[in-house]
């Protein structure tokens, strides 16, 4: 097997590369209209994704969306009820896991409790049958890298949480699998000690280049960590991209929704451009222009998705005929270094406003029942079209 | 749970215990009893141990008693802990309501029934097919194997229920075949499990009369089958010195094995305390 | 396939040989799991009792067995009337088969209510104490049962421990009889099985969450109403669990009986063992078994209910 693939890139530079953007690249994982139904209930829904060599792809969802029957089809511990899958090119139809070049962190981590930090690693070479002199090497080299070396000779329950995350890690990387799939791999930690390790899976991944698919519900750590990201709903991919494609231009109520806070107006379209388009809603109490066209008919139902921190909130009274409209304020919650405002629109609709406090005693404050007016950028909201 | 607990309760645990053990007890004082009226006390006295050693017939049937117990708990052992992994690990099999059934049944089935089955099985073999020739010492064993394989089975299966199957699939992640994951992971982890199994299958063995007594041929009466002969004739200050090495065994096990468990709990908790040191002279 | 992966396949296990070899057989290691303990089961537990029900239905005769299927003309005839017809019309069996039903079911009655409050009082203990005294309660299973049931004699004779003690007290003039009575076989039988109902009421005690019956006082309930209202429908499980497990062995139940209990203890064991044994009637044994069976079918699915569930809870 090919040493330790060195790559030249840093960690920021990851996303400059984008082989999805790239029609000519080739896909290093491919699964094709894979559906996994357990009797009745469709876990899997055909699904279709295509990921490159050297990505750190995360599944998000909620519990149930299918993205760990994904991950376990991929593991070869689920056979698809339809479909295929392949791996560099390689059908993977009728492989046992055993024989997958892939490798599985678990969310247990699964630490064989009678075996030491050291033996747990050396697991996966044994069976390979490699040389007791490159299995030494190999796993002090991968004991090395997570920091472990000390623990050696212990057994996983002599193990703090943070060091069985990284021995499970070490445990899965050590036999350079083509393909590494976490199962919510920092799901056990505590807050902290995630942010920490977050930066290290990262750092890892980068250095040793393998390609992981990452199955996580929690959207900051899908944030943080992918160079893209799967939303799953009920089985089936809802959208594909980059953390902040996802986060900026969501394709449906789900995925805005899902990902951060958003307000929701529902609407009808007036007009749809090539350059804008101009959306009456009776829920905001007024038009919504956006500078972005999205080829729909003139009169379809559409809704406007917007972020809480991306409207401005003033006591001012501003007359703009679009993206300007007029509550009170209902509620304050603060956060220390941001406030969440809680406005009542005129047209009865609540909303949620966030203001960075830049000042410590503000004259501007704005305090309950004050009427104000809140607006936003053309280029801020996005239209749905479902 | 620390509720107080009433006056009742407490009198309640105390009275049953009572009623547990002050029969066990009361045989365990007898024992020394000079008098050969087992009830009427003559003084201490250790000369019904001394019979009882040169009891050949006691002796005998002990061994073979041993022997049928170690080797029908042995395989037990393995059938028992292959029923409690299907059990648990494959849900959907053919006929998979009857043999769960039939792993369970045989721990409530009246004694008399299977034994007599048994018997009338073995006979009918031997008309069929020849074999086992007679009934003895195979027969017994093979009867033994039938129902304690249900105890073992219980056991393995709780313990099979608990333990985390990813173990097993990550075994085969990092390209373990699977009846070398079983060998080399599930085995060794659910070991003890297998220990206390196999110690519940020889005590239920080593205890069993009636099935024995259906089952067995001539030459070949295990202890109990000799102890309720005697026992039937009238108390017996021999069977009272037998009961007490027995129980005296029984504790002794049960306190060696608490013990132990007590130090791998304390060793435990000390290898976690070193872990929490570690970490915070890592930070 | 990539290079690896032929490096990977050419690397086969030392198990390999044994799947390869089943594989070619057509029978997968899965099969073969699960088909061992299966075989073994069907032969040695399931078909003897079809072989009971066979020889049920046989004549006596002067052989070795002492059992044909052939009737006097040489015509192999099932014969219902000998064996079954004895079971109904001697009052004997009747009375026995009766009388087992009724001593199994008031003893696993007074099992419950002597093991409910134990279980219950066991369960509320400190961490430490529950496992001693769960190490205790298991302890005299692990000694021989037929020693404990021995033990009783030396207490229960007119001779015995109780009555001495009796007598020293001045509580009475002369022993009590309470050997070879039936009081004896209930005594004998509950002191045997009431582990067996105390464990899995105390498996399922334990695991209940206390802030049920909290919740229930917050709301307004005296502790003693809550007991009945949330713990004792809570524990049910335990409750039937326990109760197939004592009910079930003792409706057969011989050597208690027979050592502890007197000429009038007739117990449906004992009549079978009996008619075994002694009168060597083996179809009219097989019968009584099949009775026995019969009467114990419906507890036996109620057992096999809540083993299911349990596992399923589990799992």
């Amino acid at each position: 097997m090919a040493a330790v693939e060195k790559t030249t890139k840093q960690p920021q530079n990851k996303h400059v590369s984008a082989p999805w953007n790239d029609p000519k690249a080739e896909p290093y994982i491919r699964i094709e209209n894979v559906t996994k139904k357990f009797g009745e209930f469709v876990a899997v829904n055909n699904v279709s994704l295509n990921i490159y060599r050297g990505e750190l792809f995360s599944l998000l969802g909620g519990s149930g969306c299918g993205k760990t029957t994904l991950l376990r089809m991929l593991a070869g511990f689920e056979v698809p009820t339809a479909g295929k899958i392949y791996i560099d090119g390689v059908d993977m139809a009728g492989i046992p896991p055993y024989d997958r070049p892939t490798n599985m962190m678990f969310q247990s981590y699964a630490l064989f409790p009678h075996m030491t930090v050291e033996q747990n690693v050396s697991f996966g070479l044994k069976q390979d049958k490699y040389p007791d002199s490159e299995i030494k090497q190999r796993v002090a080299h991968m004991l090395e890298m997570v920091q472990l070396m000390p623990f050696a000779k212990r057994k996983p329950h002599q193990l703090s949480g943070g060091q069985r995350q990284r021995v499970a890690l070490a445990r899965s990387l050590v036999k350079q699998p083509k393909l590494l799939l976490l199962d919510e791999p920092l799901g056990a930690l505590d807050k902290k000690l995630r942010e920490a390790t977050q930066f290290e899976l990262m750092n890892i991944q980068d250095r040793l280049g393998i390609t992981f698919i990452v199955v996580t519900h929690d959207q900051e750590e899908a944030m943080t960590l992918s160079t893209r990201i799967g939303v799953m709903n009920e089985g089936q991919i809802v959208q594909t991209g980059t953390p902040q494609e996802i986060y900026e231009y969501p394709q449906s109520k789900f995925v805005a929704d899902f990902i951060g806070s958003v307000n929701l107006f529902e609407g009808q379209i007036i007009e749809d451009e090539q350059d804008h388009v101009l959306i009456r809603s009776d829920e905001a109490g007024g038009d919504i222009y956006i500078d972005h066209g999205i080829s729909s008919a003139p009169g379809a139902r559409a809704w406007v998705a917007i972020r809480p921190e991306k409207i401005r909130l003033t006591k001012q009274d501003l007359n703009e005929p679009h993206n300007c409209l007029s509550g009170v304020v209902k509620g304050i919650a603060y956060m220390g270094n941001l406030s969440i405002y809680l406005v009542q629109l005129d047209s009865g609709k609540q909303i949620k406003v966030t203001m960075p406090n830049q000042v410590r005693a503000a004259e501007f404050m704005i305090d309950w029942d004050d009427r104000v007016t809140i607006t936003w950028h053309a280029n801020s909201p996005v239209a749905l079209l479902s | 749970m620390t509720n107080r607990l009433s006056w009742f309760i407490i009198f309640w645990l105390i009275a049953v215990f009572a009623f547990l053990y002050a029969p066990i007890i009361s045989v365990v004082v007898y024992s020394f009893n000079a008098s050969k009226l087992v009830t009427v006390w003559g003084g201490w006295s250790v000369k019904w141990y001394g019979a009882l050693a040169n009891d050949r017939q006691i002796i005998d049937a002990a061994i073979l008693s041993l022997e049928i117990a170690a080797i029908s708990s042995t395989l037990a052992t393995i059938l028992g802990t292959i029923a409690g992994y299907v059990l648990v690990r494959f849900p959907k099999f053919l006929g998979r309501t009857a043999f769960s059934g039939m792993v369970s049944a045989p721990l409530v089935m009246p004694e008399v029934i299977t034994g007599l089955s048994m018997l009338l099985l073995f006979i009918s073999m031997e008309q069929l097919i020849g074999w086992p020739q007679g009934r003895g010492f195979t027969t017994v064993i093979i009867a033994h194997v039938t129902f304690t394989l249900s105890y073992v089975a219980v056991v393995m299966r709780s313990r099979f229920l608990v333990l985390d199957l990813s173990l097993e699939e990550a075994a085969q992640d990092l390209g373990a075949r699977p009846l070398k994951v079983f060998f080399v992971i599930t085995l060794p982890i659910v070991l003890p499990a297998i220990i206390s199994g196999w110690l519940l299958g020889f005590t239920i063995s080593l205890d069993d009369l009636v099935i024995s007594s259906f089952t067995n041929g001539p030459g070949t009466s295990t202890l109990p089958m000799v102890v309720f002969s005697k026992v039937r004739l009238g108390l017996d200050p021999k069977i009272n010195a037998l009961a007490t090495i027995i129980i005296a065994i029984v504790a002794i096990g049960v306190i060696i094995a608490t013990v132990h468990i007590r130090r791998l709990e304390r060793q435990r908790q000390r290898d976690e305390q070193m872990a929490m040191r570690a970490i915070a002279a890592q930070a | 396939m990539a290079a690896t992966d032929i490096v990977r396949a050419s690397r086969l296990p030392a198990s390999g040989w044994l799947e390869s070899l089943l594989s070619r057989l057509g029978i997968s290691g899965r099969t073969l799991v699960i088909a061992i303990p299966f075989l073994w089961l069907l032969l040695y537990f399931f078909l003897p009792f079809l072989i009971v029900l066979k020889v049920s239905l046989a004549f006596i005769a002067i052989a070795q067995p002492p059992y044909t299927h052939y009737d006097a003309a040489g015509n192999f005839v099932l014969n219902i009337g000998d064996s079954y017809g004895r079971l109904v019309k001697d009052a004997l069996y009747i009375k026995a088969y009766l009388n087992s039903l009724m001593v199994a079911a008031i003893s696993t009655l007074l099992c419950l209510f002597i093991g409910y409050p134990f279980a219950y009082g066991m369960a509320r203990c400190h961490r430490s104490v529950r496992n001693i005294l769960l190490m205790l309660v298991i302890l005299p299973f692990w000694t021989s049962f037929l020693i404990r049931v021995y033990a009783w004699i030396g207490l229960l004779k007119n001779n015995g421990l109780i009555n001495e003690f009796l007598m020293w007290l001045g509580l009475i003039d002369s022993p009590i009889g309470m050997m070879n009575t039936n009081f004896a076989v209930y005594l004998g039988i509950v002191y045997s099985y009431l582990p067996f109902m105390i464990l899995p009421l105390y498996a399922n005690l334990e695991k209940m969450d206390m802030s049920l019956i909290e919740a229930a006082t917050d709301l307004g309930c005296k502790p003693l109403k809550a007991f009945f209202l949330i713990t004792v429908p809570l524990s049910f499980p335990g409750i039937v669990a326990g109760s197939m497990l004592v009910f079930i062995p003792a409706v057969g139940e011989y050597v208690i009986p027979e050592l502890l209990g007197g000429p009038s203890s007739l117990m449906i064991g004992r009549i079978l063992w009996g008619e075994f044994f002694s009168n060597r009637d083996w179809p009219t044994a097989s019968a009584v078994a099949i009775a026995i069976l019969l009467a114990l079918v419906v507890p036996l699915m109620f057992y096999q209910k809540y083993q299911d569930k349990e596992m399923a809870k589990e799992s």
